[in-house]
């Protein structure tokens, strides 16, 4: 159940405390969007996992499954012009902001359709005019970013929401700190998730961190938050109120998303063995797993029964089928255009690149 | 034309810009109220308000991170380091954020920032208060370079550099600041990036600078004239892009080159320049191509050791001699 640290504010209603409503107000038509983007993404990323096994994609791939309602919930009460950034593990937040699958898929197969043109990979996703600001490859890197785009939409008068996704690990690092500092002095627009799956890597978040994710924010007097990010129409309901109130100018928050990553850390990490066991997993994929707490409400509510879950589930993993076969069509990109957007801007003077390759670009005035 | 120091170009630059475009505003510690800890942004909080002239809490890696992501998002930032040495505490967010945003989202977002500060040496600063930064920075492909070593070149490479759609950095010089030139007062004087300057033009040999280390050419070339050689003094101003063209042009002319810089010589702009004028004007050279920089050792404090450790006029002088193989006491 969701818990918020602050006197005055409360946290959102569940179902153990509201009477009767297994949906908790969630209106069905919504429940059911939540569904079917939770199974495309746990679709989604069992296609790419099987891609990477067969040599279509290379490079690290981080999934998201098991924390498919933590992008669900959250990304799905934002605006199309609020901003989104997260960290290397984003695939399903890339998805839940508008990016198509076609484009995410070829993107991790390398191709010149890949929403980032084959040169970012599944840890760089970006659409820009989605406003999916990318993945961020170094730990904590996004946080500072986050922090900027609030405080452009604060200096432009928008209102606008921040949303940076952040992994536990990296409430850790200095930038975490100095970010949210920065947010609290100013009183910026912007939300700081945790993805709190009790794991950096392969280092329990406890044996390494002093205190709790839970209480971070406080040092800073930024509201702390804390929401089970495997329950999607918890977390749903929980950031529906928290964005509402960031764009009525409430400032900086910060939440305890917590969730449990099904899979190993990357695709050379087995499940379960050196640093979590078998055990653990196990009983967490069978108690937490988001689809299935989902469907159970679905079927208690009466909005979804078995046949149209399975209808919903073919179709979905038709459409990522489908992604599959758009990436692997796509062409990969043309190395011609290699030097293309190290810049925005091609200097008339002076050379920008100095690698001595016949193909650099050369200034404008050096051309003839 | 007005005669200003290079601090007061600085801050020209820095108000036209901010009057021309409400996207830009500067930010960094004691920029404000304080009025910069060299006074480059004296009045402009008075001027524009503490919404646009923003005192940052000393949090490098926070505050240059928040104007990468200002920029992506349409503002244009110009963050001001106390010292580019402090700036090292944020260079994930220019070397892994403001020069990759662009290429890694293939061309959906650029980062139109400006770094700037004082950077090298001073006067006694010691270790961590002196160094050089700007081969952090040129190493790494998104992000341009520029050494403004006069008040004029101060002006109108900062307005340059603002309205450059990538991250640019300024490196200016501390004991520069107080240096007075012939300045346009333009609104819409800018000193193009990418474009070097002939500083003093001689036949004999060439030394190629940038940043401060201009003057010590300079002088070192009024001592040679004394001698009778004439000394050609190519001021690169933009480190990266940078204008091969003239240096070129200037060692076919004299056949001989001097690279000198205030930093380090272990992968410096001057191993830059002289692999590539080796490459491109192999057949023009008379002699090989010198680099003269500070002892390859930490600054450090007593006068003596500072002045010793320095890339000095005289050991410029030695280099132009050696390479013109002249024993410099008038041959």
């Amino acid at each position: 159940m969701a818990e918020t640290k602050t006197a005055t504010k409360k946290g959102p209603a569940t179902r153990d405390d509201m009477s009767g409503d297994p949906l908790n107000g969630v209106a069905p038509e919504t429940a059911l969007r939540l569904m079917r983007n939770m199974l495309l993404f746990r679709r989604f990323e069992e296609k790419a996992e099987e891609g990477y096994a067969i040599g279509k994609i290379g490079g690290f791939c981080h999934l998201h499954i098991g924390q498919e309602a933590v992008a669900a919930g959250s990304i799905g009460v934002l605006r199309a012009d609020d901003y989104v950034i997260s960290a290397y593990r984003e695939h399903t937040q890339a998805l839940a902001k508008g990016i198509s699958p076609k484009a995410i898929m070829a993107e991790l197969y390398g191709r010149a359709d890949g929403c980032s043109g084959g040169r970012g990979g599944s840890m760089h996703l970006f659409d820009a005019s989605k406003g999916f600001m990318g993945g961020n490859g170094i730990v904590g890197g996004q946080i500072p970013t986050a922090t900027g785009f609030a405080f452009a939409i604060k200096y432009k008068k928008g209102d606008q929401v921040s949303l940076c996704f952040l992994g536990d690990a990296a409430i850790n690092q200095g930038a975490f700190h100095e970010s949210l500092n920065l947010a609290a002095v100013w009183k910026l627009p912007v939300i700081y998730a945790v993805e709190n799956n009790g794991y950096g890597m392969g280092t329990a978040f406890r044996r390494v961190s002093a205190r709790e994710v839970k209480d971070r924010g406080d040092g800073y007097g930024i509201p702390c938050h804390r929401v089970n990010g495997q329950d999607v129409i918890e977390t749903y309901t929980f950031f529906s109120k928290l964005v509402e109130t960031v764009r009525a100018g409430g400032g900086p928050q910060y939440v305890d998303v917590r969730t449990y990553r099904f899979k190993g850390h990357s695709m050379s990490d087995p499940v379960s063995g050196t640093y979590r066991s078998k055990e653990e997993v196990d009983k967490r994929v069978e108690q937490d797993d988001p689809i299935r707490m989902l469907r159970e409400r679905l079927f208690e509510a009466g909005v979804m029964d078995q046949e149209a879950l399975e209808a919903m589930d073919n179709e979905v993993r038709a459409e990522v089928n489908e992604a599959a076969e758009f990436a692997d069509a796509s062409p990969v990109p043309d190395p011609a255009n290699l030097y293309q957007h190290a810049y925005a801007t091609i200097n008339e003077h002076g050379r920008l690149f100095v690698d001595g390759r016949e193909d650099a670009p050369r200034a404008r005035d050096e051309e003839s | 034309m007005a005669e200003i120091t290079y601090r007061e170009a600085l801050n020209q630059a820095l108000r036209e810009e901010m009057v021309r475009d409400d996207a830009v505003f500067l930010m960094g510690e004691e920029v404000a109220e304080y009025d910069g800890a060299y006074k480059v942004s004296r009045g402009l909080l008075k001027e524009f308000g503490n919404r646009r002239i923003v005192d940052s809490p000393i949090s490098e890696l926070g505050f240059a991170g928040l104007g990468v992501g200002a920029a992506m998002v349409g503002l244009r930032p110009v963050i001001e380091f106390m010292t580019f040495n402090f700036s090292y505490l944020a260079l994930d967010q220019v070397i892994n954020t403001a020069a990759k945003w662009l290429y890694m989202s293939n061309g959906q977002i650029n980062v139109p920032i400006v770094f700037r500060g004082p950077n090298g040496s001073a006067l006694q600063l010691s270790a961590q208060h002196s160094q050089s930064c700007e081969t952090y920075y040129v190493h790494a492909p998104g992000v341009k370079v520029v050494t403004p070593a006069t008040p004029a070149d101060a002006k109108g490479l900062l307005k340059a550099a603002i309205r450059d759609n990538d991250p640019v950095a300024v490196m200016e010089g501390e004991l520069l600041y107080n240096m007075k030139g012939e300045v346009p007062d333009d609104d819409d004087f800018i000193v193009p990036i990418g474009k070097a300057d002939v500083k003093r033009e001689g036949e004999d040999v060439s030394i190629i600078t940038h940043g401060k280390s201009v003057h010590v050419a300079l002088q070192a070339a009024t001592k040679l004239e004394k001698e009778g050689v004439q000394v050609e003094v190519v001021d690169l101003r933009s480190i990266r892009p940078l204008d091969m063209q003239t240096v070129l042009a200037s060692v076919r002319k004299t056949n001989r080159a001097v690279y000198l810089e205030e930093g380090w010589a272990f992968a410096g702009v001057g191993a830059q320049i002289a692999s590539m004028i080796q490459e491109e004007a192999f057949d023009d050279l008379d002699a090989p191509v010198l680099r003269i920089s500070q002892a390859d050792v930490p600054m450090p404090y007593a006068k003596n050791l500072e002045n010793f450790a320095r890339p000095t006029v005289d050991r410029v002088v030695k280099a132009c001699n050696r390479v013109l193989y002249r024993n410099g006491n008038g041959r």
